[in-house]
């Protein structure tokens, strides 16, 4: 799938739930039935620190498919499943599909506020970390 | 006497507001309180009819607002019952308060080696302050523990005092742990050693009834805005023989007397420690925030809020997994809280979607998190306004959250 066609999915889950409690539980249980960090991966190198919530994500290149492979894990479940869903729309793609994606996603199912500076979530921080570990691998193996 | 909170209500107009679609329960009273109308009316009518520098002005509208910023003065002694209205001093809030000692008592009082006293409990505004001044003196700070719940050890200062102690500087009522301090008890005790004492009644003023001269107090500081009064205005009382002992805080218009290249005197008290233009308009809202607590009585609040307390605790203790961070049998205003695993971020997340503003984190009392071994809580904190109808709606998002995450 491509990277739109992973957002269009997840703002297909989200279509319906008009109620925002809804839409937290949604995002709780997506933070709750992710895959899990290995607990030595959880190192400050890649912690992206909010005001209150720690979320750290991680990237490996796999030269072999020219993709990258991200994880990412919270210790709130609202930050955790941000995470989660930003990993499944970026991981698997190129560095090139990445730097160059438009995540619509985010104002589509209502979390738009939640990119703001000011929020103490970090999402905006997961954004720019993960962008920029495309940009990282994409200078490093010269592509 | 209960409170006619209906009535009190119509005076906050913020409170009829809607949050989500959702009235708003505001429990966030601890950060900051919400302004009755003759407090948010008073700072217009300062602007639209009494707006004039203060002090040395000839003309009209400058004697009358020095006569209305110097009537807010004398408002704030007796509200505290100071001896006199030179030992009240107007400051930006209590961290400035906080500052201004560290600075001027500091730097005046303290060499090498000299000890000054917290407790555990602090707010960072009664730590960073301290800590700055051990960099500049090489002064060392020492801690007053607290027990498992989070009840002040005063036993052990006496053995904490010792010939180099020049300050204790302690919290009334804890803001992250509602504990209230025994501070006439460390008072007393400090001055046996000849210590003086700064209490820091930022989470005190608005909550119970506060007499500087019964407490024996050196110092004590708040802000305005935490007693229904407007955001950068405070107050730093202080004996007239310690501010009269110590150097002024900063340099200016106002605090001085004398100005040559070759020396500068110095003002009186209190214009000595207000360099610069005053904030007499933050000062008259003040005044008018002090005479709205007046008419409802301190007395009858604090009843107030001990009732709601009390229901709070009592009602959110039959909720599954729920743990009260701060157990002192003496405790006012607020209850800090974990429920389960739940991170304090994730339910006051849930809690704001239903309308209900709680303060979550570490609340700028790190050190209070690390003896308990916690990231942070969540706090419902109270005021004069607030209901038990307020109450049970916390309970019940509580309950929604704990479901939310726990199913």
């Amino acid at each position: 799938m491509t990277i739109n066609e992973k957002q269009d999915e997840i703002i297909s889950e989200f279509e319906f739930l008009e109620d925002w409690l809804d839409k937290y539980q949604q995002i709780i249980d997506k933070s709750q039935s992710g895959q899990k960090m290995a607990e030595e991966d959880k190192v400050p190198e890649n912690l992206i620190e909010g005001c209150q919530s720690k979320v750290w994500v991680k990237a490996e290149y796999n030269a072999e498919d020219g993709k990258i492979y991200y994880q990412g894990e919270s210790n709130t479940d609202i930050a955790g499943g941000i995470v989660v869903m930003l990993v499944e729309v970026l991981s698997g793609h190129t560095p090139d599909e990445i730097i160059e994606s438009d995540l619509y996603f985010i104002d589509r199912i209502g979390l738009k506020e939640h990119l703001s500076p000011t929020r103490s979530n970090g999402m905006l921080a997961m954004v720019k970390q993960m962008r920029l570990y495309a940009v990282a691998f994409k200078s490093k193996m010269g592509l | 006497m209960g409170l006619d909170t209906n009535k009190i209500r119509q005076d906050f107009p913020i409170l009829a507001k809607e949050i989500y679609k959702k009235p708003l329960v505001y429990l966030d009273n601890a950060a900051t309180t919400q302004k009755p109308l003759c407090v948010i009316e008073k700072i217009t009518e300062g602007y639209c009819d009494c707006n004039a520098n203060i002090h040395r002005g000839v003309h009209f509208l400058s004697q009358m607002a020095t006569e209305a910023h110097e009537a807010a003065r004398e408002n704030v002694r007796s509200f505290i019952n100071a001896a006199s209205a030179r030992e009240v001093i107007f400051t930006r809030g209590t961290t400035e308060a906080i500052n201004l000692v560290a600075s001027s008592f500091g730097d005046s009082q303290c060499s090498e080696g000299d000890e000054i006293i917290v407790s555990q409990m602090e707010h960072h505004s009664n730590i960073v302050p301290w800590q700055l001044l051990q960099a500049r003196k090489g002064i060392v700070l020492k801690v007053i523990p607290f027990d498992e719940n989070g009840v002040l050890k005063v036993e052990e200062l006496n053995k904490l005092i010792t010939p180099k102690t020049k300050l204790v500087s302690i919290a009334h009522v804890s803001n992250t742990l509602a504990t209230v301090n025994p501070v006439k008890e460390v008072i007393r005790i400090a001055h046996e050693h000849n210590v003086p004492v700064l209490v820091d009644g930022a989470q005190s003023i608005p909550h119970l009834a506060v007499d500087v001269q019964a407490l024996d107090a050196d110092f004590y500081v708040f802000s305005g805005h935490k007693i229904y009064g407007p955001t950068g205005i405070g107050v730093l009382y202080g004996k007239e023989r310690w501010l009269e002992a110590i150097p002024p805080y900063q340099g200016g218009g106002e605090m001085i007397q004398k100005v040559t290249f070759e020396k500068t005197t110095f003002n009186e008290l209190p214009f000595k420690f207000e360099a610069g233009t005053p904030d007499y308009i933050g000062s008259t809202a003040l005044s008018a925030a002090l005479n709205y607590v007046k008419g409802i009585g301190i007395e009858n609040i604090a009843q107030h809020e001990h009732e709601l307390l009390e229901y709070a605790r009592t009602r959110m203790a039959e909720i599954d997994g729920m743990r009260f961070i701060g157990n002192s049998p003496q405790r006012s205003g607020l209850v800090s809280f974990l429920v389960g695993d739940i991170h304090p971020y994730d339910m006051g997340s849930i809690l704001d979607k239903l309308g209900i503003a709680v303060r979550t984190g570490h609340h700028c009392a790190e050190p209070v998190m690390q003896a308990f071994g916690i990231e942070g809580t969540v706090r419902a904190s109270f005021a004069m306004y607030n209901t038990k109808e307020e109450i049970d709606i916390l309970v019940a998002g509580i309950e929604r959250a704990r479901k939310m995450f726990q199913h």
